[in-house]
């Protein structure tokens, strides 16, 4: 089969030898797409957010709304915890299944060494896998969730991401109180939580969508160094996953009903589009980016959303209620992540980033 | 390791010259105007602070007036931070609120406020100079230096 042939061909150069203004790195015969033949499929979602976003134009489909950033904690990150732990808790509800269902949690957040998964996790207990993706962090979950499932290993895994604007303000950039100006390139950070329950495919699961292929992504870096502009620096990484699954999938881009990336906002979205064009492919009205849809332009959120949390709540709220309903036949997810730290931009390294990409079908008619 | 070869730096330095094509900037009239404005605002504000102590107490050395106005100036700036104003003005006013002295009183305030939840010396004593630190650092090594200079040409007076 085509599909686990590795390739002999030792590809030296560093990019593509092609006319493309912006080439690829190798595109080698490598063969990147995983295809899961046993469809597991995502049961149960939960997403929370914060009280900005619920006032955004995907307010009416969150299934819970936290009014106060602290949530009666007492520090800004046990809020994060307690909003993981109500998401992990509620799709694991959704799904009809008890915690001890559950084999094992895939999740990550934006904080360093994990904390926020970490500390949620031991208030559950649940055998846990972290996982760091940036915002990208929802769909390596997913794919991650999806493999171990169909490998035959797990029954239910739960997969989580999460982020909140105020511990993410406060690790990235300056206090909240700060008077400082962003730039009319800066994204915001969403407050939320999203989790998925993924299944085996048996008699009870199969009316819920199910993830058909998933492609981990490739560290991109096309040299853009600055920390407030993280739409530009994270398109390439999407334009190299998205352009290798419409190649590798089968799928043209009018295959899929929806094609979302995470949190490009409306400047990356837009460099997006003009590098897919540049490549022969126009991303037409199916092509959505949730930093960009989950912010109203009026509050004030320059250029969007980011953060796991932006495409981790809208996969979870929106996109999943389409795909039950089976208004959505196919769609993929590709969010994409800004691997930096704050320390490794000070010393003069530009930002590499990844996306990952999960293809997940609805169960009424897959093919179209 | 290939971020080195000469076909990934061009598509670089393209990608990164497109980049600074489609990124919106940030009007700089109307910027420079809006830090006039709140620049310009708070210094007429010291003033008349200045002003109102002089009015009171008329004996009092200039240099004393000056303190008071700045302290309360400075204590002003904590207070709106506290309550949480002073982001907000200062989102409009850009250097025209980070350059005078509630600048820096914003600074401090907020990075204490901030890192309380880690304790009082591990957090606020330990980042309370987080952003300000550079301000204090540089104040000082250029001063040195402006004295020197001042030492070397016109000598000990």
């Amino acid at each position: 089969m085509s599909l686990f042939k590795r390739s002999e061909k030792n590809d030296s150069a560093a990019v593509e030898q092609s006319s493309a203004e912006f080439p690829l790195r190798t595109p080698s015969a490598r063969q990147r797409i995983m295809r899961f033949f046993n469809t597991p499929r995502i049961v149960g979602k939960m997403s929370v957010v914060g009280e900005k976003e619920s006032k955004g134009p995907m307010g009416k489909y969150f299934s819970k709304c936290e009014t106060d950033d602290k949530m009666g904690e007492k520090t800004f990150e046990r809020a994060e915890i307690r909003m993981v732990d109500t998401a992990v808790r509620g799709a694991i509800r959704d799904a009809r299944l008890g915690i001890d269902d559950i084999d094992v949690m895939v999740s990550g957040d934006l904080l360093n060494q994990m904390t926020t998964s970490s500390y949620a996790v031991r208030d559950l207990g649940i055998p846990h896998i972290g996982i760091y993706g940036a915002c990208s962090t929802m769909t390596e979950g997913l794919m991650l969730a999806a493999s171990l499932v169909d490998s035959g290993y797990y029954k239910n895994v739960v997969c989580a991401a999460s982020s909140h604007f105020a511990t993410a303000e406060r690790q990235f950039r300056y206090p909240l109180e700060y008077g400082c100006q962003r730039p009319p390139y800066a994204q915001w950070t969403v407050t939320g939580a999203g989790a998925s329950v993924v299944s085996t495919n048996n008699a009870q699961t199969e009316r819920f969508p199910k993830i058909v292929a998933a492609i981990p992504g490739l560290i991109t870096d096309y040299g853009v160094n600055d920390l407030n502009n993280m739409g530009a620096a994270m398109a390439p990484a999407a334009l190299d996953t998205m352009y290798t699954m419409l190649t590798q999938s089968g799928f043209t881009e009018n295959d899929f009903d929806m094609i979302v990336t995470g949190d490009l906002g409306k400047l990356g979205s837009d460099i997006l589009r003009d590098l897919m064009r540049e490549r022969g492919i126009r991303l037409g009205q199916n092509y959505i980016d949730c930093g960009n849809i989950i912010y109203d332009v009026d509050q004030k959120c320059y250029q969007g959303g980011s953060g796991c949390a932006c495409s981790a709540t809208i996969f979870n709220s929106y996109i999943m209620d389409k795909l039950t309903s089976g208004e959505f036949k196919r769609i993929a997810y590709l969010a994409t992540g800004a691997l930096m730290s704050t320390q490794s931009c000070y010393q003069g390294e530009t930002i590499p980033c990844i996306s990952h990409a999960v293809i997940v079908e609805s169960p009424f008619g897959g093919e179209k | 390791m290939s971020q080195n070869t000469n076909a990934v730096k061009a598509r670089n330095e393209r990608y990164n010259k497109y980049v600074e094509t489609v990124t919106p900037k940030t009007s700089i009239p109307k910027a420079l105007f809006h830090s006039f404005a709140v620049g310009g605002l708070t210094c007429v504000i010291g003033q008349g602070i200045g002003d109102i102590v002089k009015l009171i107490s008329p004996t009092m050395p200039n240099d004393m007036v000056s303190n008071i106005t700045s302290m309360i100036l400075v204590t002003v700036a904590i207070l709106f931070t506290g309550l949480g104003f002073f982001d907000v003005i200062a989102r409009q006013g850009g250097a025209g609120s980070f350059l005078p002295i509630t600048g820096f009183a914003n600074a401090m305030a907020s990075a204490s406020m901030e890192f309380k939840t880690e304790g009082l010396i591990f957090g606020t004593s330990v980042k309370l100079f987080s952003v300000v630190g550079p301000v204090v650092v540089n104040g000082i090594v250029w001063s040195t230096v402006a004295g020197l200079i001042n030492l070397l040409i016109l000598g000990m007076k």
